[in-house]
């Protein structure tokens, strides 16, 4: 089994202890992953803001990066369902409008291909216990594409659940969109920050220690709203919790 | 260009994407979903949801039916009441006092406003939804007696008005006819979402179900 | 109109439209929740809807003819407007030809959306509003925020004083001591109405479905203001958008479920009213149909846009958007608030004005709005594809006439940067070398005030650190450059 780990852009530059942590937890469960270097962004800034004929080129990179292997293996929900959700309609779109290329036919051999790490954990691997150890109280935030384009459902949680150490508190309200929504944070700040500060309300009244996602641009928003409110609840991403273990803490 | 011709020139012209020899039918429609969710007892889920929506439900036979209704007649001290044309004539026998009032073509809205009550049957029940539906047929009468005076009591025949769910009253009704459905009294949410019985309609909703 | 976020910044700061709107919403999300669980064929009920619509939609020409024949064999007239001028003028004209100056009315979003009420104002006709909520908007000369609940925006002290101030000014004037119980205020409508109804000539209406094969309109409602401007007047007519089509009697099985549930989280609404053409002594005399355009088309002929036309006008998606929770109806400019009327409203209109070319980019595209949609529209996808449209330009239809547009003006700086951020992702020599750079600087880094756009951002929230090192730095210092390609 080949398996590629599809970083993104975010935890790339801004998040490398998540991707650390990923190869920590693949590894410990016996999957030696790979790291094409010619990856680069998945193109969702881009796709979702109008650009879609500027994103056709990070298709094609990704489908050309990414080809072969069995299965590509991402830490976040929101690029994974670009690939898988989008990914298919960009190339379609082009190829409709005489750019295709073989823009779809490269799509469709890697979109469908691409999972979510808690879907390739669950679904793959077979596993919800991972040998994780984790001491704190956590609250689970389900960002909106892992919730509803993905339909991660309850694979987080169980993964969560199945930590020693951690106790998982309820969330009221959990399914609300944080406000992050890629330049809509920016576009339509207002909205966006009373978003926010409505979810950072709920993690903070839930007395938790660590709020877990399993989409790190989402946590941004989330961590950089509490830390100017002044909380000291930690934003986590969960395979950061996965990782961590009895004998190395992450 | 008239109206009509614009209008369907600019359909037509917008549906340049759809192959010339398509049809209608050439469009899936999967009808995959159930015809009727099957409670179990008809009778008793149309009685609970009917009251779930405020609809006062009684219960009797078709012995029993003369005095019930006359004895809710007199209940809400009912002075006046419409007879639609094809009511059965037992129906009123025992509502001694009453006086009647028939449904006819010259009546106007403000003489049905000074009227109390209304008396009808029913077309068919649906009992997941807790709907009665009236079409005009005999003992039904014209949409409006059963829309201004404030009381409205309807006699539904258990359990052969009675179907389960929406597709099976589609079935049992006749698009021409006119259509009214009836799920419980007047209500609205306008106010902050919380539901509040009796705008328009009749405020009180009472549904005797008569078996035979 | 301002563009969506100068409007909704204003509202997000309205404490009290804020509650009034979270609390509005949240109960009948729950509630809509609760009515959907209890049917176990949900799904397969939703995909029979949007494939009506779809199978409706690419035929509607075939449809619309054949609901033409059905109306009018059943006694009713038919009347085609191409656009919002077009219905008011043909909808003023046979009122006139009544002899009356009065009319009551069904909430309809459609005459709302073409002004209806001003265009029989200048014509000296007086329209009377007849749902609660709508009748709250009118009194208090305000707009509807909201497609179910028009009012939403609106708490019970609020109407309280709408109905004590203004009904005197229309009609029979508010009980002395009207308290703000919602049962109250409900009594105090159906007094201020009563004469009106029952001295009606003329009622207008819209339509939630029109059925192809037999002409049968059907509305439906729950205060009864429907069924009495319905049946009680002489002339009813009734304005209807042409997508509002079915094409069989048997189709209402599907959408009778779908639609209160989805709206009102009801099992069914209270009153459901379907008639055809006229009725010798029951109901209205003459019954005219109006099938209105107005953008209509034009949104068909966008193969991707084109679902937005299923839509039944449930309002589920508004009920779940965190955007409409904060920003309120009002903000979307138009007679289509929320999620849907982002999409439709950009559709029907254009996306000329600033107001909606702004109106794709309120969402955060967490997609609530599709999960809920009784007839599957995928809202988030029709968002993006309209930004295309707004950032791009490009064929559109306009008024039945294909045409290219301009991109919008004041997206050039973001789509350089959109440019640049794309040739530096497609160049990760490139984007290493920056990675590295902002590593290395990565203590001048600012957290918490970033000059130019990124100010937005740093207003209310902190930047996350630049770490030292990026992952593909990491990867290549503690696995080399050949375990990846």
């Amino acid at each position: 089994m080949r398996v590629a780990l599809f970083i993104t852009c975010v935890n790339d530059a801004l998040y490398p202890r998540t991707g650390r942590a990923v190869v920590a937890l693949l590894e410990r469960l016996g999957v030696r992953v790979e790291f094409p270097m010619d990856q680069s962004c998945c193109g969702q800034p881009q796709y979702n803001t109008g650009y879609r004929h500027e994103t056709e080129p990070l298709v094609r990179r990704f489908a050309r990066a990414f080809a072969g292997y069995d299965h590509v293996v991402t830490p976040s929900g929101s690029c994974a369902a670009m690939v898988r959700d989008n990914y298919p309609r960009i190339g379609a779109r082009a190829a409709a409008e005489g750019r295709g290329g073989g823009l779809a036919g490269a799509v469709a051999a890697v979109a469908p291909r691409t999972l979510e790490l808690t879907e390739f954990l669950v679904d793959v691997l077979g596993v919800t216990d991972v040998g994780a150890s984790y001491p704190h109280t956590v609250t689970y935030h389900p960002t909106c594409h892992g919730l509803r384009a993905l339909g991660l459902g309850d694979r987080p949680r169980r993964l969560l659940r199945a930590v020693r150490g951690l106790e998982l508190v309820d969330l009221p309200g959990a399914e609300e969109c944080c406000g992050f929504g890629g330049t809509f944070a920016v576009k339509n700040a207002a909205v966006s920050a009373a978003m926010g500060a409505d979810k950072a309300r709920h993690i903070i009244g839930t007395g938790a220690a660590a709020v877990c996602t399993v989409d790190n641009s989402c946590q941004t928003h989330i961590g950089g709203t509490l830390s100017r409110l002044g909380s000291t609840v930690r934003p986590v991403h969960l395979a950061e919790i996965l990782a961590s273990t009895e004998k190395e803490p992450w | 260009m008239s109206g009509r011709e614009e209008v369907l020139r600019r359909v037509r012209r917008a549906l340049a994407d759809v192959p010339a020899g398509e049809t209608p039918a050439d469009v899936p429609v999967p009808r995959d979903y159930l015809r009727g969710h099957s409670p179990a007892d008809p009778v008793e889920t149309l009685a609970e949801r009917l009251m779930d929506y405020r609809a006062v439900v009684r219960r009797t036979d078709g012995a029993g039916l003369p005095a019930l209704i006359a004895r809710l007649l007199a209940a809400r001290g009912t002075r006046t009441v419409v007879v639609p044309a094809g009511l059965p004539a037992g129906w009123l026998s025992a509502a001694d006092g009453v006086e009647r009032v028939p449904d006819s073509a010259g009546q106007t809205p403000h003489d049905l406003d000074a009227v109390d009550s209304v008396v009808t049957g029913c077309a068919v029940a649906i009992a997941e939804t807790g709907t009665i539906v009236l079409d005009g047929g005999p003992g039904q009468g014209r949409r409006r007696v059963t829309l201004v005076p404030d009381h409205h009591v309807c006699v539904v025949r258990v359990p052969d008005q009675v179907v389960g769910s929406v597709p099976g009253a589609l079935e049992r009704l006749v698009p021409s006819r006119p259509l009214t459905w009836i799920s419980g009294p007047s209500a609205t949410s306008d106010i902050e979402l919380s539901r509040v019985e009796g705008v328009h309609g009749p405020r009180t909703l009472e549904v005797i179900l008569v078996s035979m | 109109m301002p563009a969506f976020p100068v409007a909704a910044a204003e509202a997000v700061g309205d404490a009290r439209l804020r509650g009034n709107l979270r609390h509005a919403t949240h109960t009948i999300r729950d509630k809509r929740a609760r009515a959907v669980a209890e049917l176990p064929d949900w799904p397969e009920l939703r995909a029979a809807g949007a494939a009506v619509k779809d199978r409706t939609l690419r035929h509607l020409d075939h449809y619309l003819e054949r609901l033409e024949r059905a109306v009018t064999a059943a006694g009713g007239h038919v009347h085609w407007a191409a656009d919002a001028a077009e219905a008011n003028r043909i909808v003023t004209a046979l009122v006139l030809a009544t002899g009356e100056r009065e009319v009551v009315k069904v909430k309809s979003m459609v005459t709302q959306e073409i002004g209806l009420n001003a265009a029989l104002a200048e014509a000296g006709i007086r329209a009377d509003e007849t749902d609660l909520a709508e009748l709250i908007v009118q009194l208090g000369d305000d707009l509807p925020s909201h497609i179910l609940v028009p009012a939403i925006h609106r708490n019970r002290g609020e109407i309280r004083d709408i109905f004590r101030d203004r009904m005197a000014d229309r009609g029979r004037p508010a009980p002395e001591g009207l308290t703000d119980d919602p049962a109250d205020l409900a009594e105090a409508a159906r007094l201020h109405l009563r004469r009106k109804f029952l001295d009606a000539k003329v009622g207008v209406s819209g339509a939630n479905f029109m059925v192809a094969e037999t002409g049968t309109m059907v509305v439906v409602e729950s205060e009864g203001n429907g069924r009495m401007c319905l049946t009680l007047p002489e002339t009813l007519i009734s304005v209807v958008g042409i997508e509002k089509v079915v094409p069989t009697w048997r189709d209402l099985e599907i959408f009778l479920q779908l639609l209160p549930r989805s709206s009102t989280a009801e099992r069914m609404n209270p009153y459901t009213s379907m008639w055809t053409g006229t009725t010798d002594e029951d109901g209205p005399r003459a019954f005219h149909l109006v099938l209105l355009d107005n953008g209509r088309s034009d949104a068909l002929a966008d193969t991707v846009g084109r679902q937005a036309l299923r839509c039944i006008r449930c309002s589920a998606c508004l009920n779940v958007c965190p955007v409409y929770e904060r920003a309120g109806g009002h903000a979307y400019g138009s007679a289509y608030p929320g999620p849907i009327g982002a999409i439709l409203t950009p559709q029907l209109r254009g996306v000329t004005s600033e107001l909606d070319a702004s109106l794709p980019y309120a969402s955060s595209l967490c997609g609530a709005c599709y999960e809920v949609c009784p007839v599957a529209i995928d809202i988030p996808e029709v968002l993006v594809h309209l930004r295309e449209r707004v950032v791009r330009g490009g064929e559109v239809t306009v008024r039945g006439t294909r045409t290219v547009i301009r991109p919008a003006g004041g997206h050039a700086a973001e789509r350089a940067a959109m440019r640049a951020a794309r040739w530096v992702f497609d160049h990760p020599g490139v984007l290493r070398a920056g990675q590295r750079l902002a590593a290395r600087t990565r203590r001048l880094a600012p957290r918490r005030r970033l000059p130019g756009p990124g100010r937005a951002w740093t207003d209310t929230r902190d930047l996350p650190p630049v770490p030292a090192e990026p992952f593909r730095d990491w990867w290549r210092r503690s696995r080399g450059e050949g375990s990846g390609r």
